[in-house]
């Protein structure tokens, strides 16, 4: 398949109202596009991967944007630009765990337009896929990332079905570990999804990387009061600190009980097709200090029941690094 | 066809119908614009562009980058990978640095946009940055200098007195594959008036 390198033709809503967008995104269905900072939309466009016949820019509605304080945390407007979350006081204050995470996104210029939404919501980055071929992700019979001589260095070793592919997101694995809930509007009402359930696996649908249905609209992201200024630990390992996304990132909240961890959250990106939480991790841990006797004796849990492919063995220990970094103290 | 008719005669009556054509066309779209569904944008936009306003058809789909070289003969913003991945086409919207090869033209109606080629007084004096560029022989091929002088300029009006680690953050999402970062660095912190 051809690369083109202009946009091809498409239409261009710009609503100013969430009632509006809602209405367009119902009746236009498959054949609309939700648009936040593009920085995911174009490249699909000018591949001719994806065709859509419109897009909906969503930064134009207020309703979207702005982080708030609420009763219960913090409310983040889905179209609020990654900067903005990097630079707010009280974020950075109360849950660094996310603006470390949005701070190690893509790069500068796309943090200034990229969206938290649209950092949440985007697609996968298997090649194969995203060249437009007909992969069970496209809707086909095959996956092309696996099998004997597929270049699969950066896809799943966990929690794979027919597609390996993994999730991108940095800031997801974050939301996650913050028990974080979405907040999706259709024209009927809302729904409040938890972070687990907002993002699905190929065994759950294998076309969608999130739970939205087609025609919905993620709104706003909730971060409960519960890890708020609690022990946070983020560390993302990519070919390159700069637009390279993650071979393996860690995200870690832990309650502390004196010195001891009564309560933690570890979530491990780019290892399964969603944020991986490493639930007998955080059973090991609880009643542990944070000391390097722990941190070995916890670690090799990390990659417990993962299934390498051909080209992806390097992520085991390297999940298990992480945890132990993330215990060291 | 009617022999009377001259060939000059015909040509100009094509000419004619055509252009009745085209009118045409355009009061149909004209009409489809009349209902066009709430939310939908016109083509015919104003943009702020290095202070002045600038008048320009954009399609829907139309990126920054191209309406600045194509359409405005901003040929200063450079066009490297067009997919957000080298910084060439960086530009300043609202004094924030954008990769224009990834933003739509529709989107900065309502926000100002600054190119390499606003840069320069009416005297022709080059912006503080350029002028250090030179000196410090920062570029070597010159492709990737026009996005780095604009993040540079960026983050010297956001950061007059930027450390050399703030610099190397600022410029890191441009890319530079003569190697010349360490350079441009110096050109920084000597645009900055800080020793480099």
């Amino acid at each position: 398949m051809a690369s083109f390198d202009v946009m091809p033709e498409v239409q261009l809503f710009q609503p100013a109202e969430l009632d509006d967008a809602l209405k367009l995104a119902d009746e236009l269905g498959s054949d609309g596009w939700l648009l936040g900072g593009g920085q995911d939309t174009y490249g699909w466009l000018k591949d001719r991967a994806k065709q859509p016949r419109a897009m909906i820019d969503l930064n134009g509605i207020e309703a979207l944007q702005g982080i708030r304080k609420t009763d219960d945390g913090m409310e983040i407007g889905a179209a609020t630009i990654l900067r903005d979350i990097i630079r707010n006081e009280d974020i950075n204050r109360d849950y660094s765990l996310l603006s470390q995470a949005a701070s190690r996104v893509a790069s500068p210029q796309i943090r200034n337009v990229g969206t938290l939404g649209g950092n949440l919501s985007q697609d996968t980055r298997c090649w194969y896929y995203r060249r437009g071929l007909d992969c069970y992700r496209a809707g086909g019979n095959i996956c092309y990332a696996d099998g004997p001589q597929s270049m699969n260095r950066e896809h799943a070793v966990i929690g794979a079905s027919r597609c390996v592919a993994v999730s991108p997101s940095d800031t997801a694995t974050a939301l996650l570990a913050l028990d974080a809930t979405m907040v999706a509007e259709n024209t009927e009402g809302q729904r409040v999804l938890a972070a687990e359930d907002f993002f699905v696996g190929p065994n759950t649908h294998i076309t969608q990387m999130t739970a939205l249905k087609p025609g919905e609209i993620l709104s706003a992201i909730r971060i409960p009061k519960k890890w708020a200024s609690q022990r946070f630990y983020w560390e993302k390992v990519a070919d390159r600190d700069v637009w390279d996304f993650a071979l393996v990132s860690i995200a870690v909240s832990m309650a502390m009980d004196g010195n001891k961890i009564a309560d933690s959250r570890f979530v491990c990106g780019g290892v399964a097709c969603t944020p991986h939480r490493l639930t007998n991790v955080e059973q090991a841990v609880r009643g542990r200090t944070l000391s390097n006797e722990s941190a070995d004796a916890v670690a090799p849990l990390a990659s417990e029941g993962c299934k390498p492919l051909n080209y992806n063995h390097f992520k085991l220990p390297l999940m298990e690094n992480l945890v132990r970094r993330a215990m060291r103290g | 066809m009617n022999p009377q008719l001259s060939r000059r005669r015909f040509i100009k009556a094509v000419i004619a119908s055509s252009v009745a054509a085209a009118s045409t066309s355009g009061i149909n779209q004209a009409a489809a614009q009349g209902n066009r569904p709430r939310g939908s944008v016109e083509r015919l936009i104003s943009i702020n562009i290095n202070g002045q306003t600038r008048r320009v058809d954009v399609a829907p789909q139309e990126t920054l980058a191209y309406t600045l070289r194509y359409k405005l003969g901003l040929t200063g913003t450079k066009i490297g990978c067009n997919r957000g991945e080298c910084g060439a086409c960086t530009v300043l919207i609202n004094g924030v640095t954008n990769y224009s090869c990834s933003t739509l033209t529709h989107s900065v109606r309502t926000r100002t946009v600054r190119t390499v080629e606003g840069l320069q007084a009416p005297d022709g004096t080059l912006h503080p940055v350029q002028q250090a560029f030179i000196d410090e022989l920062s570029p070597q091929c010159g492709f990737c200098t026009p996005g780095q002088v604009m993040s540079a300029v960026a983050l010297l009006e956001e950061t007059p007195q930027p450390t050399r680690e703030e610099a190397r953050q600022a410029l890191s999402g441009n890319l530079c594959r003569c190697g010349a970062y360490d350079h441009y660095l110096n050109g920084v912190m000597r645009a900055s008036g800080q020793n480099s």
